[in-house]
């Protein structure tokens, strides 16, 4: 049963979908290491991203490949206004009241979308969806090769921008010493808005690699929530390196757990791994660092 | 030798490359007001926090009323009659004086009446009581620094570290304090301040420890450690001891 | 005693409405409310009084259904004496998230989180374990005895659900005038504080989560009685986890009647929503998610809060007789 060409395409595949999960994480912790917040309605705005590429493909026709190039500007400019005139000024600097204000979108987004959608599950069917890409024993579908690819290029794109850009200087300014990069003349509630746009703009990115080969519905997103948490403890809150190598991590765990008890139960061991990181290593396998 | 209520031996801590305390040992006698100096980032805080439990050290050992104490909970060692304040102000600031004081007099006292009214007696001794009913957000620094002092005062404490409770007050209000401890200790309290406000430590103090660099480099009388050579230099730099009793002798 | 009067006369008040009206939809919309008040209120000890916000009061409010269920359908044991034995076990599930979180120093939004990866767990073990029925669910049989702790009309459960929620005032009225709810009130305000003057603070934090998923439990094994269902995502979901933690916000969080008017208040709203929009779902929780934003935003402390602050400040007990200055 443990021959390779059973675990070889186990392990593919588990990168495949890590590197999804890694994606979403990337955004959790950018918003995380800059802000200090936990983004309750990451799970939801994923959700939302994906019925927006849904309705691009169904209505317009629209690849989800190409209504990136959109839906990704679009939802950096929602998570910014968010940020902006909601979450910050109702939060009053508490984080008790972050968790609760993100918790409170996260309801009105998913409940919005169920009241206008219905519970209904939608897929898109593109014309190479079931196209495959043979590696040695494994076969993988086209799609996720792509999203593979795509996640390693943003979080490329995002670790340049962090390095090299002025905003992105800023941002780690902020993330660092906020009253500092405050007195250095920052303004640190556009920072706050440009980085919770950033990691809103990471989940759309996501939620379009993501619909070729997965369904929507309202509460689709959910169950990528505690996923991407689990990862964001595991590589360190805040640590962009540390959501990509703990994405990956977890799509072969999850894969390789699946295999051997069953898809549902499979989940279990990443809650598992989620409270005995949190309980043993809070600060993750990379440390905290922006 | 009288019998000492705290014998520090050779205690250390370090925070990654950085010696915090470096192998600090001296002793508190009963009854007494102790104060411990030294410059800024000498350690002092660091060795309050590690005698009231709330970090370990990595050596040493700390004994208390004959008893070793070294790593203790910070609840256990104010239960053994151990208090402390911070040098950092931290009011329960959504509860009243008076229910603030509290907290600290249920150690004592399980009965909630009780120790509420200990609060207000204790609120009186240092001059809260007439803010007993006011929420402690509300106080001004020098009243949080009294709220401080009665909190750790209501827990009936045998020793009491005071860590900077001068510290932020203007003359006045330092006038107005250095009597309130006065008369901790006149209770029969034995006090360890840490203090930056020299005049209090002068006048209040009946032994000095100079702390610099994570080591004890002086203990004695005020006066005694006043005149001390590498206490001048700890504080003024190299040669200010040389350059300043020059000085006075040209005066 | 003077401080339990208000309880007793909320309680006295309340236990009237079945001879006001007989209709079944005021009574099953006030039962519904006691209930989520009853599970606000075991939220509120731990996060109003103690300051450790929980997502996953589910564990406590499911393990309460699910072993009051389970005992009666597959061990034939009496549903009252399966009420007991559901608070116990929700406190146990209590005892074990406590001690791991607790022992380990979660703060926080850590504490949060871990809290609803343990509802999550319990969500998953429970969609899947045969014992729960798995997927498709527990059904209690009807029969309606008292003996069974079940009921021809709406009144008894009513009042029943009411006996619930005044013994869980009293007890919580109790807590706050006790050294372990000074301790608590502490330990949210300022935990290093706390420590330094002798609290206990993992003890106290413990027992407070102790009875607080008792309390959570406890609105758990009504439900099962009353709804005479469960599934995975009624008993472990996070539809609990988020009325047990609305309804305190929105009363008034640490506050003694915060659960209980909060609940009212998210139940009427829920309700004229659905009247409004004809029943559509989704609209009546989106409004929820907007009243909690809007109670975050505008009035910290809840509705209490907001009319303690239009009516004249609240007499307080007596001071204690004068003292000399030193």
């Amino acid at each position: 049963m443990l021959s390779p060409v059973i675990l070889v395409p186990a392990l593919l595949n588990g990168l495949m979908t890590g590197a999804i999960y890694a994606l979403i994480a990337l955004g959790l912790t950018l918003i995380y290491g800059v802000l200090h917040i936990i983004n309750f309605a990451h799970g939801t705005l994923l959700t939302a991203a994906m019925f927006a590429a849904f309705f691009a493909y169904a209505l317009v026709g629209l690849d989800p490949y190409l209504a990136v190039l959109i839906i990704a500007p679009l939802f950096f400019l929602i998570g910014y206004g968010l940020q902006r005139f909601i979450i910050g000024p109702t939060a009053h600097g508490e984080d008790r009241n972050y968790l609760l204000v993100t918790l409170g979108l996260a309801i009105i987004i998913e409940n919005l979308l169920l009241y206008v959608f219905r519970a209904d599950t939608r897929t898109i069917n593109l014309p190479y969806a079931f196209d495959v890409i043979e590696i040695g024993t494994a076969f993988l579908a086209v799609p996720r090769v792509i999203a593979f690819v795509a996640v390693l290029v943003v979080a490329s794109v995002l670790w340049i921008f962090m390095q090299w850009t002025d905003t992105g200087k800023a941002i780690r300014a902020v993330a660092k010493e906020k009253l500092g990069a405050e007195l250095a003349g920052i303004d640190v509630a556009h920072i706050h808005a440009v980085t919770f746009g950033l990691g809103t703009a990471c989940v759309a990115i996501a939620a379009c690699l993501l619909i070729p080969t997965y369904y929507v519905n309202p509460t689709a997103g959910d169950a990528f929530v505690l996923i991407a948490f689990t990862i964001v403890v595991l590589g360190g809150m805040g640590s962009i390196l540390g959501a990509l190598v703990g994405g990956l991590f977890v799509g072969v765990v999850e894969s390789f757990s699946s295999m051997f008890l069953g898809q549902s139960l499979g989940q279990i061991g990443i809650f598992v791994m989620f409270i005995v990181m949190l309980l043993v290593r809070p600060s993750g396998l990379f440390g905290e660092q922006a | 030798m009288a019998e000492m209520l705290l014998r520090i031996y050779a205690i250390s801590k370090r925070f990654g490359g950085l010696l915090a305390v470096d192998k600090a040992s001296f002793n508190v006698r009963p009854g007494r007001i102790t104060a411990l100096i030294g410059p800024n980032g000498a350690g002092k805080t660091t060795l309050f926090a590690i005698i009231s439990g709330f970090l370990t050290p990595d050596e040493g050992r700390i004994v208390y009323d004959g008893a070793d104490i070294t790593g203790a909970a910070p609840h256990m060692l104010a239960r053994r009659g151990i208090a402390r304040t911070f040098q950092i102000v931290q009011p329960f600031a959504g509860l009243t004086v008076r229910e603030n004081i509290a907290v600290g007099a249920h150690l004592a006292r399980p009965n909630r009446v009780d120790a509420l009214a200990a609060a207000g007696e204790v609120a009186y001794a240092v001059g809260l009581g007439t803010q007993l009913e006011q929420s402690a957000a509300t106080l001004t620094v020098a009243g949080r620094k009294r709220l401080e002092l009665a909190r750790a005062l209501a827990t009936k404490p045998r020793l009491v570290l005071l860590d900077e409770v001068l510290a932020g007050l203007n003359p006045s209000e330092i006038r107005d304090m250095v009597p309130v401890i006065r008369k901790i200790a006149d209770w029969g309290v034995t006090i360890l301040m840490i203090e930056h406000v020299m005049q209090a430590v002068m006048t209040l103090a009946e032994q000095v420890l100079v702390l610099a660099e994570g080591r004890i480099i002086a203990e004695g009388t005020p006066q005694q450690v006043a005149a001390d050579r590498q206490v001048i230099e700890a504080y003024l730099g190299h040669g200010a001891a040389a350059r300043m009793i020059s000085g006075a002798g040209h005066g | 005693m003077k401080t339990y009067l208000p309880i007793f006369v909320v309680v006295a008040v309340l236990a009237l409405v079945p001879f006001v009206t007989a209709s079944n939809v005021v009574l099953n919309f006030l039962v519904v409310t006691l209930l989520i008040a009853l599970a606000g209120q075991g939220w509120n000890l731990l996060g109003g009084y103690g300051g450790q916000y929980s997502f996953g009061h589910a564990a406590f409010f499911g393990t309460g259904a699910y072993v009051t269920a389970i005992l009666q359908v597959q061990y034939g044991i009496n549903a009252w004496f399966g009420l007991l034995i559901g608070i116990a076990a929700g406190a146990l599930v209590g005892i074990v998230i406590g001690a791991l979180s607790f022992r380990w120093g979660l703060r926080g939004s850590y504490f949060s989180l871990v809290t609803l990866a343990f509802a999550e767990v319990l969500r998953i073990v429970a969609s899947v374990a045969p014992i729960t029925g798995a997927g498709v669910g527990t059904l209690i049989k009807l029969d309606l005895r008292p003996e069974a702790f079940q009921f021809q009309s709406r009144a008894p459960f009513y009042w029943i659900a009411l006996g619930l929620v005044g013994l869980s005032l009293i007890v919580v009225r109790g807590i706050e005038n006790s050294r372990f709810g000074a301790y608590l009130v502490a330990i949210r305000e300022n935990e290093d504080a706390a420590r330094a003057l002798g609290v206990d603070t993992f003890s106290v934090k413990l027992a407070a989560m102790i009875v607080s998923a008792a309390i959570t439990a406890a609105a758990g094994c009504f439900y099962a009685q009353y709804f005479l269902f469960l599934d995975a995502a009624i008993a472990y979901g996070t539809w609990i986890s988020i009325d047990a933690l609305l309804a305190p916000i929105v009363g008034g969080v640490g506050t003694l009647f915060g659960p209980l008017l909060g609940a009212l208040i998210i139940k009427m709203l829920g309700e004229s929503t659905k009247l409004v929009t004809g029943g559509a779902p989704g609209l009546d929780l989106a409004i929820y998610g907007l009243l909690l934003i809007a109670v975050v935003g505008l009035a910290p402390r809840g509705i209490a809060g907001l009319l303690s602050a239009l009516v004249p400040r609240r007499f307080r007990p007596p001071s204690v007789p004068e003292h000399h200055h030193g």
